[in-house]
């Protein structure tokens, strides 16, 4: 199975199942009081454009965490409900008038009902396999996109206006529209750690750990993969869709198969099945990204370099393997 | 000249040979990585990037060393073979001990080091390459190019030769029972290690064999891997991983029934093996010749 840090908590695997739940949950607060306190001093100091960017991919890779972290099923073909919901939020904003959140909820109802269909499919498949099932339903869709004429084919959907949220708040300004981004994000990343840590979160470990054994418990395994997968597009879609309102752009860009490949990276390189590992990997590629631009194609082989590094010598991610080491200090310490 | 099912025979025939010779990349592509997954338990993910080395081989050797096609397609798999050795060694040799999916993730992120070294070197256009069997026979009802001929029939033989070895001799049969028991298999004296190198060895040869043949009908360019490597995992997830004989099949199956689609329905020609895969999935999610695992 892969590799996953005990969810960045960092308690001594010895303790007490409710102290160990405490202190986790302690851990917890305070690294969320710090990411927030970094995603509101943040657009004072960076771009808030490049800020946005970073938290959608961040939605992004967490939405992808939540499968492949928690179920341990590595879907290759996520750009597809990422991308398909950036084109329903563009093409309902710009086409129908929609405001934003009424966009961005059509994005995520379209990735969410695609996600059944796909899911329903692929979990008919494990491991490998369902890691290539997804990547050619994917590059189906894409295919898709580029002959159906609402998506404006290699064009995309382009200069998609800024509409005031609920009609009446501006977003036309980018530090606004920052908070409005940030907000939503944070909302949906609590909405990720309480599915995480909810029975249904602990059913889907146990699927992931020993699925035979927990078909033999009485759980009906399929159901739980599928809703794991239905919920995992759905905030994928949310992201995507959060990405049309801040570029003002869907293209094919967003639906391409090098884009599921990004989420993956950024998964890894922050830490697969750590909660803020996905947060992390995400600020890490895309801030790379960003000021390795210069370099061209080289982009490409950076990414590749760190992705086969990533798989070789930190498997558990940036943050997987400082929760590792804080164990192992915190369990000298102790011992 | 008679007219079939409204289309002419022309067309229909000529598409249909234009979806043999897809098939036929096909084939030889998902049997190299049903080879490698056989020993390896990884899925290559970097096969369509050696296929693209295969054809970039042969387009150095003849551009820079004046090397012909007909060696480069015996030294451009044995070059690129030999690279896969070398990654066997240094990378994948590593992470055996571990899930699937870091085989796949590993070979992800060679297949871009790859796409992105021979992009930032060749740019994304094709270069183009001559074709060493011109002309071709008048068959009645359709005109038949030497060379697209030539392909059908090289791949033909390699993809049967690959089985007979494989199912039929005794070094293949050391492979198969490698398959099963590697320890047991190495306590009867057999260099599993050794075995493994050379499996990966050969199926990125066949990649590479599949990108030489491939270059005079394609451009020869950076990106020809990544875009045919995703309708292969959908061969492969059709035929199912564990035949040699379903990749085969199911390989030239596929390309036909491109080719059939394109006649009739030019619009999902680039979907159809997509929905194919959906249906059998749905159908046989072990895939066609595949045992349910």
């Amino acid at each position: 199975m892969l590799v996953r840090a005990e969810e960045t908590t960092g308690t001594p695997a010895g303790a007490p199942a409710a102290a160990r739940r405490q202190g986790g949950g302690a851990t917890f607060l305070w690294l969320l009081a710090a990411m927030v306190a970094v995603g509101v001093v943040a657009p004072f100091f960076a771009y808030p454009v490049f800020l946005m960017k970073v938290l959608c991919f961040a939605l992004f890779a967490c939405a992808f965490n939540l499968l492949i972290g928690y179920v341990g099923l590595l879907s290759f073909g996520h750009a597809m409900f990422f991308g398909g919901a950036a084109y329903v939020c563009g093409y309902g904003i710009k086409t129908l008038g929609l405001t934003p959140e009424l966009g961005i909820l059509a994005g995520m109802a379209f990735a969410g009902l695609l996600g059944t269909a796909v899911g329903w499919l692929a979990i008919r498949r494990q491991g490998i396999y369902f890691a290539m099932v997804t990547l050619a339903l994917a590059q189906m869709f894409f295919f898709f996109c580029l002959q159906t004429p609402f998506t404006g084919g290699e064009d995309g959907i382009q200069a998609i206006p800024r509409r005031p949220l609920f009609g009446v708040i501006p977003t036309t300004d980018d530090t606004v529209l920052y908070f409005i981004v940030l907000a939503l994000f944070l909302a949906a990343f609590l909405l990720i750690y309480r599915i995480v840590h909810s029975p249904f979160g602990q059913v889907l470990k146990a699927i992931r750990e020993n699925e035979p054994r927990a078909i033999s418990l009485g759980y009906r395994v399929e159901r739980y993969k599928l809703l794991a997968f239905v919920l995992s597009a759905t905030l994928a879609g949310m992201a995507g869709a959060m990405k049309t309102v801040v570029f003002q752009l869907a293209s094919l860009t967003d639906v391409a198969w090098q884009m599921s490949g990004e989420v993956v990276l950024m998964t890894l390189v922050g830490g697969m099945g750590t909660v803020f590992g996905p947060v992390v990997g995400a600020g890490i590629i895309v801030a790379m990204q960003n000021y390795l631009s210069g370099i061209g194609e080289w982009v490409l082989v950076t990414q590749g370099v760190v992705f086969v590094a990533a798989v070789l010598l930190f498997r558990r991610g940036v943050v997987g393997e400082i929760a590792a080491l804080v164990k192992r200090l915190r369990a000298r310490g102790e011992g | 000249m008679f007219e079939l099912i409204g289309v002419p025979p022309a067309v229909l025939f000529g598409q249909l040979l234009l979806g043999l010779i897809n098939g036929a990349f096909y084939a030889i592509l998902s049997l190299g990585l049903a080879v490698i997954f056989g020993l390896l338990n990884v899925i290559n993910f970097a096969h369509g990037a050696q296929y693209m080395m295969g054809a970039f081989a042969a387009w150095m050797l003849l551009t820079f060393a004046g090397i012909p096609y007909w060696a480069a397609l015996v030294v451009a798999p044995v070059l690129v073979g030999a690279t896969g050795i070398v990654v066997e060694r240094l990378l994948l040799s590593r992470i055996y001990h571990l899930d699937h999916l870091y085989g796949l993730l590993l070979t992800f992120g060679l297949a871009l080091i790859l796409e992105g070294v021979f992009r930032s070197q060749f740019g994304s256009g094709g270069q183009p390459y001559p074709n060493p069997l011109p002309g071709g026979q008048n068959l009645g009802f359709m005109f038949l190019p030497n060379y697209r001929a030539w392909v059908v029939v090289l791949s033909l033989v390699v993809c049967l030769g690959t089985w007979f070895m494989i199912e039929r001799t005794k070094l293949g049969s050391y492979l198969r029972a490698a398959t099963e028991r590697p320890d047991l298999v190495q306590a009867f004296g057999v260099n599993v290690p050794r075995m493994i190198t050379l499996t990966y060895g050969f199926g990125v040869g066949l990649a590479a064999l599949a990108g030489v043949l491939a270059a005079p009908i394609y451009q020869v360019s950076p990106l020809m891997g990544s875009n045919l490597i995703i309708v292969v995992f959908a061969v492969v997830v059709i035929g199912g991983m564990g035949s040699i004989l379903g990749s085969i099949v199911t390989g030239f199956g596929l390309g036909l029934i491109e080719g059939l689609t394109k006649v009739f329905y030019p619009e999902a020609s680039n979907t159809v093996v997509f929905v194919i895969m959906a249906i059998v999935l749905l159908i046989k999610p072990a895939g066609l010749f595949g045992t349910a695992k």
